[in-house]
């Protein structure tokens, strides 16, 4: 038998697994490209292998939930733009589809049908980023060019409907600011035209990219079950092979009328979260191109509200009535009756719930924020262990969060 | 009957301290806090709500009976459906909850953030410390109590600025343009109050 030359007592413990290093703590982040924005990873690493991994949030607390609590509900429409703020179109209809629920109203189809194209757009809006942002954590620039590209098309249109390319501040409880201009559903469908071919070349730089595979599959697995228990949503939870779509499984805004798929991953790897995005987005614009067919006529805001929705502004301008109205609900805000609501929305990121307490009134007794990123985020000191720290940089990645909504 | 009202029957027929609890859209109960993980443990085990969604703290205002509440929310992913629990804190002065962490460890950020902003311990959570206000923070934002404005605290680079001599004028932090508070002012009678802004460039902003 041939001598081996290690002294007997390191390979014992070698084998025991206790031969490490010295352990090195390093903070990654707040600052740091790879971490979308204020992130901090607190990381205790053994060589190149991650010991432990502690997120370190709050540095974008900005304390929403505590100006909800002082001012009506209309004027809280865009501080949710400041949540996800790559999908603010989404926010503004999850906030409002919440309020409207404890006023027990309903808005028109058309209301509804503005708010699925918006939301759908706003998904594939933040989906090209995430898939940009993620092709440059992992070396690959070119896809950030395209994606862009794309994203600037949507904002022309946010723009045209909205006046904002980014923040847009869209609904009002019981409908929206204004009705689409002129020829608008058009140009989204002309959008989504010449949109598909371009997603499929953008997404043919990673799907088949030999280095993209390499450094996402079988990187920061997330099995079905600690993706249920850690109260993960949205891609993230699909990727995990849970079939959870809250737009088909509780339906709000219409969303029962329109045949779309829910892609669902096998192994829960980056690979996988990587390929429910992009498939979500081709089903988004499935989704647009049905609502832009069918484009329902009428009002869109639910006028008979009275004490929820402003009136129209040239009556206001000519009529008593309408001008009493409109003061009320400016000064007053939209009058809710007492009672407590609960609602999620299937946003880009995961389910964005809203938790309304309310005493009746104008303003909120208390609105809590379910923010889907922070709830992805939770996960992150079991999924990063034992991984190398260039893995943390896919695994960043691939979660796809937002500061702006997991701070609050 | 869908399984939410089919859950909400059975725990109430189970647990005698369980009461129904009024609501706009899921099913609510309130739930005395010793029983709480009973509840969520068969809510969990035994009903198929498998995924805790949202834990929030609620802070009734100085003086109300209770006045913390911990309301938890649930949703079942085969079944789509919630349930809303709800747990009032017996010391108004030292509100304390038993932690859920143990059913799922997903509510272990939940339960930090409503430590944090509320200054209600969960008993058994495994690291209970504040996770979006800063670590030596001595107030709980969310609590009535706490102005809008904010408390003055020196901040953690306080001693930085001592040596440096630089340091941040405060944000006015009015809360925007339109302000009126819950409660004491009827926001009818209110005339909207604008932010403070009797300084200009000539004039300096008044000092603390």
């Amino acid at each position: 038998m041939p001598a081996e030359h290690t002294f007997p007592d390191t390979a014992a413990k070698n084998a025991r697994g206790e031969l490490e290093a010295e352990r090195m703590s390093i903070s990654m982040g707040p600052s740091h490209p790879s971490t979308h924005g204020v992130l901090r990873l607190q990381m205790e690493l053994d060589g190149e292998v991650v010991k432990k991994a502690e997120p370190v949030i709050g540095y974008l607390h900005r304390g929403d939930e505590k100006i909800a609590e002082n001012m009506t509900y209309n004027q809280f429409v865009p501080y949710t733009d400041r949540l996800d703020y790559l999908a603010p179109l989404a926010n503004n209809m999850a906030y409002a589809i919440a309020v409207e629920k404890l006023a027990k109203l309903e808005v028109p189809p058309r209301c509804q049908a503005i708010r699925v194209i918006t939301a759908e757009m706003a998904r594939i809006s933040a989906h090209l980023l995430g898939l940009g942002a993620f092709g440059i954590d992992v070396g690959a620039w070119t896809v950030f060019l395209y994606s862009f590209t794309e994203r600037e098309k949507l904002y022309k249109l946010f723009e045209e409907l909205t006046g904002a390319r980014f923040t847009t501040s869209y609904s009002r409880i019981g409908g929206v600011a204004r009705d689409v201009p002129e020829g608008w559903t058009g140009r989204v469908d002309a959008f989504c035209e010449q949109f598909l071919p371009r997603l499929e070349e953008t997404l043919s730089l990673l799907t088949r990219s030999r280095i993209f595979v390499d450094r996402t599959a079988g990187i920061g697995v997330i099995s079905k079950e600690d993706a249920i228990a850690y109260g993960l949503t949205g891609p993230n939870l699909r990727a995990s092979g849970v079939p959870l779509d809250l737009r088909k499984n509780k339906p709000y805004s219409g969303y029962e009328q329109y045949d779309f798929d829910v892609p669902v991953g096998t192994k829960g790897d980056g690979y996988d979260r990587y390929l429910v995005r992009g498939e979500e987005m081709r089903q988004s614009v499935r989704i647009i191109r049905q609502a832009v067919a069918k484009f329902p006529g009428g009002s869109w805001q639910a006028e008979e509200a009275k004490r929820i929705v402003a009136p129209p502004k040239d009556k206001v301008l000519t009529s008593m009535e309408e001008l009493i109205q409109n003061f009320m609900i400016v000064t007053e805000g939209p009058q809710m009756p007492a009672g407590e609501v609960y609602f999620e929305a299937e946003n880009p990121k995961g389910a964005l719930g809203f938790y309304i307490v309310s005493k009746g009134g104008g303003v909120p007794w208390r609105l809590k924020i379910r923010a889907p990123s922070f709830c992805n985020l939770s996960i992150l000191p079991k999924v990063c262990v034992g991984m190398m720290v260039a893995d943390i940089v896919s695994i960043l990645g691939s979660l796809d969060f937002v500061m702006g909504e997991c701070d609050r | 009957m869908p399984a939410a009202l089919d859950a909400v029957a059975a725990i109430k027929a189970r647990w005698a301290g369980v009461t129904d609890r009024a609501s706009l859209d899921h099913p609510a109960v309130n739930v005395p806090a010793s029983e709480l993980l009973d509840v969520l443990r068969s809510l969990k085990e035994e009903h198929g709500f498998d995924m805790l969604v949202d834990v929030a703290g609620v802070d009734w205002a100085a003086g109300a009976r209770p006045r913390f509440t911990v309301v938890y929310h649930v949703f079942s992913t085969a079944r789509h459906e919630y349930v809303r629990i709800a747990a009032d804190c017996a010391d108004d002065a030292a509100p304390e909850m038993p932690s859920a962490v143990g059913l799922w460890p997903g509510a272990n950020w939940h339960e930090r953030e409503v430590f944090d902003m509320f200054g209600i311990r969960f008993a058994g959570h495994p690291d209970l410390r504040r996770i979006l206000m800063w670590d030596g923070y001595l107030h709980y934002p969310l609590r009535k109590d706490f102005p809008l404005a904010g408390i003055e605290t020196e901040l953690p680079d306080a001693e930085v600025a001592a040596v440096t001599k630089t340091g941040a004028i405060a944000a006015p932090m009015a809360g925007g343009p339109f302000v009126a508070a819950h409660g004491g002012i009827n926001m009818g009678d209110a005339e909207p109050r604008a932010k403070d802004e009797s300084w200009s460039e000539r004039r300096p902003k008044p000092g603390p």
